[in-house]
C-alpha cells in the first residue's frame, strides 16, 4: 500500500491572469483511491487535464512509477499507464459500444497500415484479441448485453461504464474519474462505487474526481482538497471531514 | 461483414461479376465512347474511395483533394513521356505516383493538424489550388511542367508488346483500360474495407467522432491524421496516374476546385464513410452530365425543333436540385455508413 504510484510536485497552472493551479504537489500511491474534491473552480478538472497532458502545465514535475512523467501530448500518457474519464461524458458516439472499448485497445497494439491490408497472422491475431479483450472488459464493467449498441444510444449511467471500460482497455496503472457519478441517481452510484472498489482490488490505483461528498468519504483512503488552485489538505477521509480550512471552503466562515 | 458470404449473397455477387464483365461489350454496342465515359467514372470512384478515408472515416473536410490526383498524373506523364525523354514502365510509375501523392498528402496535411471543420476546409482548398498554380509555372526557370501546355504524347500502359492503347480484336483500346481499372478498383475496395475494419481504422473513425476523447485514448492523432492524408492521397495518386496514361496528354486545367468539389459531392451523396455508397455517388455524378448530355439534346430537338436549354446548364441545375433534396430527405447521404443506418432502424422500431 505504501510505494508511491504518482508525485506531484509544484504543479502551476495560468489561464491569462487567472491561477487555476498554484504550487500543488500530491502524493497518490499504489493501490488507493485519492479523492480530490474542492468546490466549484477549485481547479480539479484542470489539474487532472494537467496530469493527462490535455493541457500543458507552466511549472511543476510528476514522476509516475518511478519515472518522470511526460507530460506534453495525451497518448503518451495513455501509454504510461493513465487512464481518464471525463466529466462530460465523451464517447465515440456513432461507433457501438465494444468498438468504443477497442479504440481503447489501440495503445498497446501495433498493427499498422500494411498488417491490415494483407491481413497478415499477427494483424488477425492480435485483432482477435482485441475483440477478445473487448468483451471481457463490457463484461466487467456489466454491459455486455449492449456490446452492438452505438454508444449514444446507451443509457448514461451506461454510458459511465463505458468510458470506464474504455480507460481500462489501456491498462492504466492510475484510472483517473472525472465526477463518475455526476448526474446518477441513487441505484446507479451504488453500482458505479462496487464498480471503483472492484477495480482497486484488481490491483488498480484510482483518482477520483468527486462532488457526491458522501461517496468520496466513503470509498476514498485519502482525499485531497483544493480550494482556488491550491492544496489546503490532504489526508485520510476523517482528517480531512474535521479539518477547520476544509470546513471553512466548503461553508465560509461565521460572521464574527 | 466479415463472416462468410451467404448463398444470396454470393449468387447477388456472382450476377455483379458478370455483369461488369459483360459492361463494356454492352457499351461498346452504343459506342466507344461510352466505354471511355464508363472508365472515367471508375476513375472518380477511386478518387471519391480515396477521399472517403479521409472525409468519410477520419472526418477531415478536404476541398484540394484533386491536388493528389495531379500529382499522380503529373508523376506518370513525367516519367513515360517523350518531355524528359523517359519511358518507365507503367507498374513501376503507379506505385511511385502513389507515394509521391502521400508524401504529398503527408507534407500538405502536417500544417492543418489543428485545424477541423470549415477551417480546413479553406485551407486544404488553398493547397489544392497552389498544387494546380504550381503545375501551371513550374516550366520556369526549369521547364519541369512545360506550364499550361501540358505534357503530351504520353505513353499508354503497355506490357511488352500489348499495349492498351490500340485495338487488338474485340478488345478496343478502352475496353482493356476498363478491365484494368476494374481490377484496381476491385483491389481499392478490398483495401478500403480492410483499413475500415482495423485497428487504423478505428482510430480514424474515433479522431472523427471525438479528437479529445481519441487522444485521452492513447490515440497519436497527429500520426493518425497524416496516415489519413496520405493513404487518400495515394489512392489519388493511382487514378492520377491512370488518367494520365488513358487520356495520353494532362494540363493543370483539368485539376480545378470543381473538380474537388465534385468528388466531395460524389462522397456526400453517396454516403459519407460507406465504401458502397461512396461508389454509388461517384457512378450517379459521372454518369448523370453524359446521360443528360446524349438525351436532352435530341428530347428537345424532338419536342422544340430546337435547343431551348444547353445541357451543361441543365447539369448544373439538376446536380444543385439533388444536392438540396438530399441535404433535405438523406443528410447522412443515399447510402449512409452502416452505423447511421443501424441508428435509423432503431428510431423506427
Amino acid at each position: 500500500m505504501s510505494e508511491v504510484l504518482l508525485q506531484a510536485d509544484g504543479i502551476g497552472k495560468r489561464f491569462g491572469g487567472v491561477q487555476a493551479l498554484k504550487d500543488v504537489s500530491l502524493t497518490i500511491r499504489r493501490g488507493e483511491i485519492y479523492g480530490l474534491i474542492g468546490p466549484n473552480g477549485a481547479g480539479k478538472t484542470t489539474l487532472f487535464n494537467v496530469f493527462t497532458g490535455l493541457y500543458p502545465r507552466d511549472g511543476g514535475e510528476v514522476v509516475f512509477a518511478g519515472k518522470p512523467l511526460q507530460l506534453d501530448s495525451p497518448h503518451t500518457v495513455a501509454a504510461a499507464g493513465i487512464a481518464r474519464t471525463f466529466q462530460n461524458i465523451r464517447l465515440f458516439g456513432n461507433m457501438t459500444a465494444k468498438e468504443n472499448v477497442m479504440v481503447g485497445r489501440h495503445v498497446r497494439t501495433r498493427a499498422g497500415v500494411f498488417g491490415a491490408i494483407l491481413r497478415s497472422r499477427a494483424e488477425r491475431d492480435e485483432e482477435a484479441a482485441i475483440r477478445r479483450r473487448a468483451d471481457e472488459l463490457l463484461h466487467y464493467v456489466g454491459i455486455a448485453d449492449r456490446a452492438d449498441d452505438l454508444a449514444r444510444n446507451l443509457s448514461y449511467g451506461d454510458q459511465r461504464r463505458l468510458e470506464i471500460a474504455r480507460a481500462l482497455a489501456t491498462e492504466p496503472q492510475l484510472l483517473a474519474l472525472d465526477e463518475p457519478a455526476a448526474g446518477m441517481n441513487a441505484t446507479e452510484t451504488a453500482g458505479l462505487r462496487q464498480l471503483i472498489e472492484g477495480v482497486r482490488k484488481d490491483g488498480l490505483t484510482v483518482l477520483l474526481i468527486e462532488h457526491d461528498v458522501k461517496l468520496v468519504m466513503g470509498l476514498c483512503d485519502r482525499v485531497a482538497v483544493l480550494e482556488y488552485g491550491e492544496k489546503i489538505a490532504e489526508d485520510v477521509p476523517d482528517v480531512v471531514r474535521n479539518n477547520p480550512k476544509v470546513i471553512e471552503a466548503y461553508l465560509g466562515t461565521s460572521a464574527h | 461483414m466479415t463472416g462468410a458470404w451467404t448463398k444470396k449473397e454470393k449468387f447477388g455477387l456472382a450476377c455483379v461479376a458478370v455483369a461488369l464483365i459483360a459492361l463494356p461489350f454492352v457499351l461498346a454496342m452504343a459506342g466507344t465512347a461510352w466505354v471511355r465515359i464508363t472508365n472515367f467514372a471508375v476513375l472518380f470512384v477511386l478518387l471519391s474511395l480515396g477521399l472517403n478515408i479521409v472525409v468519410g472515416f477520419a472526418g477531415l473536410l478536404d476541398l484540394g483533394y484533386v491536388a493528389f490526383f495531379a500529382v499522380g498524373a503529373y508523376v506518370y506523364a513525367l516519367l513515360a513521356s517523350p518531355h524528359f525523354g523517359l519511358h518507365l514502365p507503367f507498374w513501376t510509375i503507379l506505385p511511385i505516383g502513389a507515394a509521391v501523392a502521400g508524401l504529398a498528402g503527408a507534407v500538405l496535411g502536417a500544417p492543418t493538424l489543428r485545424l477541423r471543420g470549415d477551417y480546413l476546409a479553406i485551407v486544404t482548398l488553398g493547397f489544392g489550388e497552389i498544387v494546380r498554380i504550381f503545375m501551371n509555372n513550374l516550366s520556369n526557370p526549369v521547364n519541369v511542367t512545360n506550364g499550361p501546355k501540358g505534357i503530351t504524347l504520353i505513353d499508354p500502359f503497355r506490357v511488352g508488346e500489348f499495349s492498351f492503347s490500340a485495338n487488338s480484336g474485340a478488345l478496343s483500346g478502352p475496353i482493356k483500360y476498363y478491365y484494368f481499372l476494374l481490377l484496381v478498383l476491385l483491389a481499392v475496395i478490398v483495401i478500403n474495407r480492410r483499413l475500415q475494419d482495423s485497428r487504423i481504422g478505428r482510430a480514424w473513425v474515433a479522431i472523427r467522432e471525438d479528437e479529445i476523447a481519441a487522444k485521452a485514448a492513447g490515440i497519436n492523432t497527429r500520426n493518425i491524421k497524416l496516415l489519413a492524408f496520405a493513404m487518400g492521397a495515394s489512392f489519388g495518386g493511382i487514378a492520377g496516374g491512370m488518367f494520365s496514361a488513358i487520356q495520353g496528354f494532362v494540363s493543370p486545367e483539368s485539376f480545378i476546385l470543381n473538380e474537388s468539389i465534385m468528388i466531395l459531392a460524389m462522397v456526400v451523396l453517396g454516403g459519407m464513410g460507406n465504401i458502397w455508397g461512396v461508389i454509388a455517388g461517384a457512378v450517379l455524378l459521372s454518369f448523370m452530365p453524359e446521360l443528360l448530355r446524349y438525351t436532352v439534346e435530341p428530347a428537345q430537338k424532338a419536342l422544340f425543333g430546337k435547343m431551348l436549354v444547353d445541357p451543361e446548364v441543365l447539369r448544373m441545375l439538376i446536380f444543385g436540385f439533388a444536392l438540396v433534396l438530399t441535404m433535405r430527405f438523406r443528410p447522412a447521404g443515399l447510402w449512409p455508413e452502416t452505423r447511421h443506418r443501424r441508428e435509423l432502424d432503431e428510431n423506427r422500431a
